[in-house]
């Protein structure tokens, strides 16, 4: 699905990423967990293809084709899907324009025609209610005024309708209480799939409780310091990131 | 003592002045010789003065517009404008080079204790009620404008709703210029009683021609009554506009405006409101300018009592060689303690020419308020764009959708269907479409 080999990556000159290396295959699902700075964001930003970084060595190779070659919007009709820490909110495009903008955007990449305007309301609305959101939402303006729980459902409930490969959460978990979280975390499990994978950055181990990781890999300074199973990430939790740092240094 | 002569337009007044209604009135006559003096000493404002100082409105000296007259106008009528723009959905009244027109409005139905009648039958048909309302919410001091409408204007409209009485339907005043070189100057009360409630739609059209419409409306919202006013500024891009509206709020009253600046060669709107205890006021705005357009936004929100509440956005969309211009002011008394203000302005600019000049003014004279203002002037939020990028949608079909839903959001504001797929229509004529796909709206 996802190959990651010796991946560098600058910003302003500074390196931050410091030859990442991750391989990822069908239906796995990989936790990043890091310290602040780690350079956790960065390597969901790369993925997806945000402006700003300056790729300085290595390679990112998805389902068999260059990444890092593809514009965003490629690589999100290609299947790549990154659900943002900080949803952004705009005003004037409601909900379901966009939703109905994004799903068509990946049907014409792939010589499919238009979604069929009735199909897509019911589809809309079975996954509105699997995410346990007001029909309003849809015709609301994206992200106007939501909560920040609010903004996270929406993030998965377009995650939902455009069924992609390769799911990167951004910190999905910052800044959602109990409930919502529990949600948010239905609504991934929900979507888990043999031909679906996903990648979870996230500084806390809370979230790995509502969704079982495969594998856990340790971020600090830029490179992965420690990989394992679930375990990893409570241990992580008991001793602190400074255990792996730790660890790091005294290699 | 001698006094210069600022304009031209003074030495046409005496063969106009027969043709103005209320001829008969004492206290109209003093008013409009004041105004004629007034407007005569000045001509009409000069960059020179600061609430002026971004719009040159000479080429209105220049051109030297002239009223039409009565029933020369009737045939030359556009009825395709007047199937575009007249709603279906409200009571309208059609006033076509500044005279109102019988035969294309549509009245029937009205509640008989509202009153819609043209300002000149107004004027002699209830002299004295008109005496109360005519200057008072704003007078010829104001700029001369003001006064060249007071002393030109040819008719207009009478909007009373009494006590408690809601009107069910909206009322359109459709302004259409028919000519070359016309001008249409017209004055329009509206008064709603205390408790009532009343949404106006002041629809500006033309044809293809250049011409002078300079209006003034006067708005008086009783006690715990709500106006809703919305003007549809769509005048033909060569003409030049002029609209002001002044309002006085009551106790409780509420004033909503939504202001879309679409057409005009040069075009220039004053909203002025002063608001009386615990009245609220909400003022949006939006202007679009394309080629070498010149839209000038001045609104003054007056607390004048304490406990007010006041809520302004203006959002300008300049391309091409346009500019927009945004003067907003909030006047805080002293006496109006517990003031709640937020006034924002917002601009986009699509090309290097483009030019949008912003001047948000806070004058606050309470100790114990809670006032805001922010000003933008820029380009379309790269983060907007990524977001979009990364929901599938490509570069340039994301700028046209965040473009038009800049726009679109002041749009989404206006609860009058057919008057929101107007003002939808306007936007999308305007600006890219490649993206936006109007069925999916």
């Amino acid at each position: 699905m996802l190959s990651i080999k010796n991946l560098t990556v600058n910003v302003n000159d500074k390196q931050i990423l410091k030859g990442i290396n991750l391989e990822i295959k069908p239906g796995e699902i990989h936790a990043i967990m890091g310290p602040n700075g780690s350079g956790k964001s960065t390597l969901s930003h790369i993925l997806s293809g945000k402006a700003g970084y300056t790729v300085t060595g290595g390679s990112v190779t998805y389902q068999g084709k260059d990444l890092l070659e593809m514009a965003p919007e490629i690589r999100a009709r290609e299947g790549v899907f990154l659900a943002f820490q900080y949803p952004v909110e705009i005003p004037g495009v409601s909900n379901i324009y966009l939703l109905k903008a994004a799903l068509n955007s990946i049907r014409k990449h792939h010589s499919q025609p238009e979604v069929d305007a009735m199909d897509f309301l019911t589809l809309v609305k079975d996954k509105v209610r699997l995410l346990e959101m007001d029909e309003k939402f849809l015709y609301r303006a994206v992200n106007e005024g939501f909560s920040g729980g609010e903004k996270k459902r929406n993030e998965i409930l377009q995650m939902a309708i455009l069924e992609p490969k390769l799911c990167i959460l951004d910190e999905t978990d910052s800044g959602l209480d109990i409930d919502a979280l529990k949600i948010v975390s239905e609504g991934v499990n929900s979507l888990r799939a043999a031909d679906r994978s996903f990648v979870m950055v996230t500084h806390y181990q809370r979230l790995l409780d509502y969704i079982k990781p495969d594998f856990v890999h340790v971020l600090a300074h830029g490179q992965i310091v420690k990989s394992g199973g679930a375990e990893l990430a409570l241990e992580l939790e008991e001793k602190g990131y400074s255990w792996v740092e730790d660890s790091k240094a005294a290699i | 003592m001698t006094t210069a002569i600022a304009s031209r337009y003074t030495a046409e007044y005496p063969t106009i002045a027969p043709t103005l209604p209320g001829q008969n009135l004492v206290w109209l006559t003093a008013l409009r010789q004041e105004a004629l003096s007034k407007f005569s000493a000045l001509g009409f404002p000069s960059l020179r003065e600061e609430e002026w100082r971004y719009t040159n409105v000479s080429a209105i000296e220049k051109k030297l517009f002239a009223p039409s007259v009565i029933g020369k106008v009737q045939e030359t009528v556009s009825k395709e404008l007047l199937s575009k723009y007249q709603l279906a959905d409200a009571w309208s009244v059609v006033l076509i080079d500044g005279h109102f027109c019988a035969e294309l409005s549509a009245l029937e139905g009205l509640p008989e204790t509202v009153t819609i009648m043209s300002m000149a039958d107004a004027l002699a048909q209830q002299p004295d009620n008109l005496e109360r309302y005519i200057n008072q919410a704003v007078n010829n001091d104001e700029h001369s404008f003001v006064a060249f409408n007071t002393a030109w204007f040819t008719d207009g409209l009478f909007v009373h709703v009494p006590t408690k009485l809601i009107l069910e339907k909206p009322v359109q005043v459709l302004h259409l210029s028919t000519q070359n070189d016309a001008l249409a100057t017209t004055r329009t009360v509206i008064v709603a009683e205390d408790m009532a409630d009343i949404k106006v739609i002041e629809t500006f059209v033309g044809m293809d021609a250049a011409y002078l419409s300079a209006t003034v409306t006067e708005v008086f919202v009783g006690c715990n009554a709500d106006v809703t006013l919305y003007k549809m500024q769509c005048e033909s891009d060569k003409a030049y506009h002029f609209g002001g509206i002044y309002v006085k709020q009551a106790k409780d009253a509420r004033f909503t405006h939504h202001n879309f600046a679409f057409g005009g060669l040069l075009a220039r709107s004053d909203i002025h409101t002063d608001l009386d205890t615990a009245s609220e006021c909400e003022l949006n705005g939006l202007y679009l300018g394309i080629n070498r357009q010149h839209i000038d936004n001045h609104t003054r929100i007056n607390h004048l009592k304490p406990h007010g509440i006041s809520r302004e956005l203006y959002k300008g969309v300049l391309d091409d060689r346009a500019r927009g211009v945004f003067q907003g002011r909030v006047i805080v008394a002293e006496d109006a303690q517990k003031t709640d203000s937020q006034m924002n302005n917002r601009n986009l600019l699509l090309s290097n020419d483009a030019e949008a000049d912003t001047k948000p003014q806070l004058e606050i004279y309470a100790d114990d308020v809670k006032c805001a203002h922010g000003v933008t002037v820029g380009q379309l939020d790269e983060k907007s764009i990524f977001y979009l990028q990364s929901r599938c949608i490509d570069e340039e079909t994301a700028r046209n959708m965040l473009t038009f839903a800049f726009a679109n959001e002041m749009v989404d504001k206006i609860k009058i269907k057919s008057l929101h797929d107007q003002a939808l229509e306007q936007v999308l004529i305007r600006f890219p479409q490649e993206g936006v796909n109007k069925e999916w709206l």
